[in-house]
C-alpha cells in the first residue's frame, strides 16, 4: 500500500501544484521520484508530528493541498490535539497518511501498533477516515481525499499485501464496494484485513454458507444505506478490523444499530480486543492471536450463524 | 525603516484604545485574561500600525503579511485590534463572548474577518505561522508571518518542535514575538520551569535574537520591520513586559490573569487609561 501511495501522490502532485508533502522523518527513498520532480514541494518535518500537522495546517491556510506521512501511532494519537484543533476545527483540505495501520508493524511491538485510530479520529468532527483494503483502494481514495474541503485520515497498510480489486472498481468516499453477494452473512470489512475477509468467504461458500464481502474503505462517513441493507437482508452482519474493540468501524455500525432497532441481522464484531498485543512475531502471527485470519473468521462465523 | 512621528503617535493612540476597548470587554462579559490582554496591547498596536501589510477591506488578499495570536486568551486585544483597525465595526465588540456572538474568549476565524488562525490551546500558533511561511516562499510571495507567543507558552514542546523546525528551513519570513510579561496561570513564569535563559534558547535553536521594551510601540515596530533578518534566518523578538500594563492596581498581579473588572475597577481604569 505504501508504495501505491508514494506513486499515486507523484501523479497528482504533477497535476495540483498545490500539493505538499510532509515526511516525519520516513520513507525517503520511497519519495525519491517525487522528490526529484518537486523539491520544492516535499519537507522532511523530522521526528516531530505535532509540528507537522500545523505546518500542514499553515500551508493549507496558505491555499495548499498538504499531506503529511509518518507511521500511524504517530501520526494519529502523538498529534491529536493538532489534528482536532489545526485541521479539524479550521476544516482544512490536508490528507493525514498513517504507513502500518492496525497490526502492519505487529513485530515491532505496541508502540507501533494502531488499533486505536479509528476510534479516535472518527470522533473528531469534520474528520474522514479512510481505511483502504488494497492497493488499489489506496490510490482512488488518495486521489479523493486532497480534492477536500475538509481533513481525512488515510490509514495505509505496509507493502506487498495482496491486491483484490483486479479490475479498478468505481470508488467514492463515503459509499461501501460490494465484492460478492451473500445471503446469509455480510462481512463488512475495514482495512488491511480485506483479503482475510475475501478468503474468509472463499471457505464459507465452500461449507453451503451464503456469504459477501463489502470493502467498507470509509468508516467516516459511514455508509448507512449499505448498512440498512445488509442488516436488511442477511441473518448475520460481521464487521471485521485490524483494530481494538472499541470504537473502530464495529463500534460505529453498534451505534447505528443502537440508532435502528429490530434488524433482522445481528452483529458480530471481529477485532483485535481490548488489550495490546503483546507477542513477537509478523502481522500473520498477530492476526492468528486475535482470531483476524480467513480460516479464524470463517469459524467464528459460521459458529454465529448456528 | 524608522517610524515616521506620526506613525508613532498612531501606535500610541492604538494601543491606548486597545487598553480600554479590552477593559470593557472584560467588564461587560466578565470574561476572564484581562491582564494578558492589557500586556500585549503595544505589541498589537505596533504590528497592525506599524507593521503588517493588510486591507481591512480585503483580508484575504493573498499577498497579505500574516498575524497568529498564539496567546489566545488575550482574544479580546486582538478583537479590538481589528476593529479598531477597521476589520469590522467597534460596535460588534459589545457582543464579544456574550451568547450566541462568534467572537468567544479565544479567537477562530470565524470569530471576526483579520483572524488568521483557530488559537487558545497553547503552542499551536508557531506551527501554523510556520507553514505560512513555509507556503510563502513556495508560492514566492512576499508574504511576511508574525505570530505572538506568551512567555507561559513556552513551556510547551511545540513550540520548540516548530523552533527547530523554522531554524532548520531558514524560515527568514518568520517572526515570533515572545509576550515575556514573567506571569503564567499560576505562578511565575521563571519559576514553574527553566525558562530563562529565553532569548538564549531561541539562539541555540537557529534564530536571529532581539530583545526589546515591549511597551515601547516605536522599538516594537522596528524590531518587527527588522524582517526579513540580514542574518538569514528567522527572529524572535524577546519582548519584555508587565501583565496588566496601563492600569497601576493591575500591572504585574496576577489575579488580573482571571480577575473581571467590577463597576468601580473600570471608572479607575478607564480614567488612569484615558490621562495616560
Amino acid at each position: 500500500m505504501r508504495n501505491a501511495f508514494a506513486k499515486t501522490i507523484t501523479a497528482l502532485a504533477k497535476e495540483d501544484p498545490r500539493i505538499v508533502l510532509l515526511s516525519g522523518d520516513i520513507g525517503n527513498r520511497m519519495f525519491d521520484e517525487f522528490k526529484g520532480l518537486f523539491p520544492d514541494r516535499f519537507y522532511n518535518c523530522g521526528v516531530a508530528e505535532a509540528n507537522m500537522t500545523g505546518v500542514a495546517a499553515g500551508l493549507a491556510l496558505s491555499g495548499f493541498r498538504p499531506v503529511t506521512y509518518t507511521i500511524a501511532p504517530f501520526n494519529t494519537y502523538r498529534c491529536f490535539e493538532q489534528i482536532r484543533l489545526d485541521l479539524c476545527y479550521h476544516n482544512l483540505p490536508v490528507v493525514v497518511a498513517g504507513v502500518g495501520g492496525g497490526l502492519a508493524y505487529a513485530g515491532l511491538g505496541a508502540t507501533h501498533h494502531s488499533c486505536e485510530d479509528i476510534a479516535c479520529l472518527r470522533s473528531l468532527p469534520n474528520m474522514r477516515v479512510l481505511c483502504p483494503g488494497d492497493a488499489v483502494e489506496v490510490g482512488l481514495l488518495l486521489a479523493q481525499a486532497v480534492k477536500g474541503p475538509g481533513p481525512s485520515y488515510l490509514r495505509l497498510g505496509k507493502k506487498n499485501e495482496p491486491v483484490v480489486h483486479q479490475v479498478q472498481p468505481a470508488l467514492e468516499i463515503g459509499k461501501a464496494i460490494l465484492l460478492r453477494e451473500g445471503a446469509d452473512v455480510m462481512i463488512l470489512n475495514t482495512g488491511n484485513t480485506l483479503p482475510e475477509a475475501m478468503g474468509a468467504a472463499e471457505i464459507l461458500t465452500g461449507r453451503g454458507v451464503s456469504a459477501g464481502v463489502a470493502s467498507v474503505h470509509t468508516v467516516k462517513p459511514l455508509d448507512k444505506e449499505f448498512l440498512a441493507r445488509s442488516f436488511a437482508s442477511c441473518r448475520l452482519v460481521a464487521v471485521m478490523e485490524e483494530h481494538g474493540s472499541a470504537g473502530g468501524l464495529s463500534g460505529a455500525v453498534a451505534e447505528w444499530l443502537a440508532d435502528h432497532p429490530g434488524q433482522k441481522a445481528r452483529l458480530l464484531r471481529l477485532n483485535t480486543g481490548e488489550h495490546f498485543v503483546v507477542a513477537c512475531g509478523d502481522q500473520r502471527h498477530a492476526r492468528e492471536l486475535c482470531g483476524l485470519t480467513a480460516t479464524a473468521a470463517a469459524a467464528a462465523i459460521a459458529k454465529a450463524l448456528g | 525603516m524608522p517610524a515616521t512621528t506620526d506613525t508613532v503617535a498612531a501606535m500610541r493612540a492604538a494601543a491606548k484604545e486597545i487598553r480600554k476597548q479590552a477593559v470593557m470587554m472584560s467588564h461587560r462579559s466578565r470574561a476572564a485574561h484581562l491582564g494578558s490582554a492589557l500586556s500585549c496591547a503595544d505589541v498589537l498596536a505596533a504590528a497592525y500600525w506599524g507593521v503588517l501589510r493588510v486591507d481591512p477591506k480585503n483580508p484575504a488578499d493573498p499577498d497579505r503579511d500574516r498575524f497568529i495570536l498564539s496567546k489566545g486568551h488575550a482574544a479580546s486585544a486582538l478583537f479590538a485590534t481589528l476593529a479598531l483597525r477597521g476589520f469590522f465595526p467597534v460596535e460588534a465588540l459589545a457582543d464579544y463572548a456574550k451568547p450566541g456572538c462568534h467572537m468567544e474568549e479565544h479567537p477562530t476565524p470565524h470569530s471576526a474577518p483579520g483572524v488568521e488562525a483557530a488559537t487558545g490551546s497553547l503552542g499551536h500558533g508557531l506551527p501554523i505561522g510556520c507553514g505560512m511561511a513555509l507556503g510563502a516562499r513556495i508560492a514566492g510571495r512576499h508574504t511576511r508571518v508574525f505570530v505572538l507567543m506568551s512567555d507561559g507558552e513556552q513551556n510547551e514542546g511545540s513550540v520548540w518542535e516548530a523552533a527547530m523546525f523554522a531554524g532548520g528551513q531558514k524560515l527568514t519570513n518568520l517572526c515570533a514575538v515572545i509576550d515575556f510579561n514573567r506571569w503564567q496561570a499560576t505562578g511565575r513564569s521563571c519559576e514553574v520551569l527553566a525558562l530563562e535563559p529565553l532569548a538564549d534558547k531561541w539562539r541555540a535553536f537557529g534564530w536571529s535574537v532581539v530583545e526589546v521594551d515591549g511597551h515601547d510601540v516605536a522599538a516594537l515596530a522596528k524590531a518587527m520591520n527588522g524582517l526579513p533578518d540580514p542574518s538569514g534566518k528567522p527572529l524572535a523578538i524577546v519582548a519584555h513586559t508587565v501583565k496588566g500594563k496601563g492600569v497601576s492596581f493591575m500591572e504585574d498581579d496576577n489575579n488580573w490573569h482571571y480577575r473581571a473588572p467590577s463597576d468601580d475597577d473600570l471608572a479607575r481604569a478607564l480614567a488612569e487609561l484615558e490621562g495616560a
